[in-house]
């Protein structure tokens, strides 16, 4: 187990057209699904909030860290802040990098989030609501298997 | 939690007592360079984060592990990975449009 996770995706699109979804907060906002305040300005926060269904009261808060053309975005944040009662700026935040790579067939774009430590309170219940998809299809199992065996 | 972990002596105590239920310091210490109280000093680290408990056992005290902490910090990463999968697997769909 590292304190560090790892992601890596082709994308049939060129690095420009990448670079571009990444850090217009417009296109940002459509894929990742939140709404945010304003552009990402290196050194500057970015508010808004999760469009996310079921989420939309979630805040969204990030500092940008570094915006360098096409080659890396990167922001530190609190990842799913989703109980307003809970001051999360008091948690560390982990930081997410975006760093991109041209390829024969479009980009390599991989992702870090690392300076995992601490599960952050309240964090346990909101992973199983979140999961609420799944939940619901256990349900569904338990359901389907109680009727049968009645 | 990493940052606990993050140390040769303290992963060593930690598989030390994954091995059994209860150790004492001086088990902990044996076939180790370190004093007893360095021992104590790093358990204590590992007390504070969870991984580690001390039961009272007359005058001595006794160390167990507790895989809970360890076991929370996997299911929160697993959730993290799997926002991530989804999220870029949304990029993926919006840049190739």
């Amino acid at each position: 187990m590292d304190n560090r996770i790892e992601k890596r995706i082709e994308l049939a699109a060129p690095v420009s057209r990448v670079w571009l979804a990444l850090t217009d907060h417009r296109e940002f906002g459509e894929w990742f699904r939140v709404k945010l305040d304003g552009p990402f300005v290196p050194g500057q926060v970015s508010r808004g909030h999760i469009t996310y269904p079921g989420y939309e009261h979630v805040k969204w808060e990030a500092v940008v860290q570094k915006m360098e053309p096409e080659r890396l975005f990167s922001f530190t944040w609190h990842p799913y802040p989703a109980d307003p009662k809970i001051d999360y700026s008091k948690e560390t935040p982990t930081l997410v990098e975006f760093r991109l790579e041209k390829t024969a067939t479009g980009t390599l774009l991989v992702v870090t989030e690392s300076g995992f430590d601490k599960i952050p309170s309240g964090r346990r219940l909101e992973a199983f609501r979140m999961n609420e998809g799944g939940w619901t299809e256990q349900m569904k199992n338990i359901e389907r298997h109680v009727t049968k065996t009645s | 939690m990493f940052a606990a972990l993050g140390d040769e002596t303290r992963l060593l105590l930690v598989a030390k007592l994954c091995g059994g239920p209860l150790y004492s310091i001086s088990q902990l210490t044996q076939g180790s360079k370190l004093t007893r109280q360095a021992i104590t000093k790093h358990l204590r680290v590992l007390e504070r984060v969870g991984i580690v408990h001390s039961v009272r056992s007359g005058r001595e005290s006794r160390f167990q592990f507790d895989p809970h902490p360890m076991e929370g910090m996997r299911e929160y990463l697993d959730f993290v990975s799997k926002q991530w999968d989804e999220a870029l697997s949304r990029l993926k769909s919006f840049v190739e449009k």
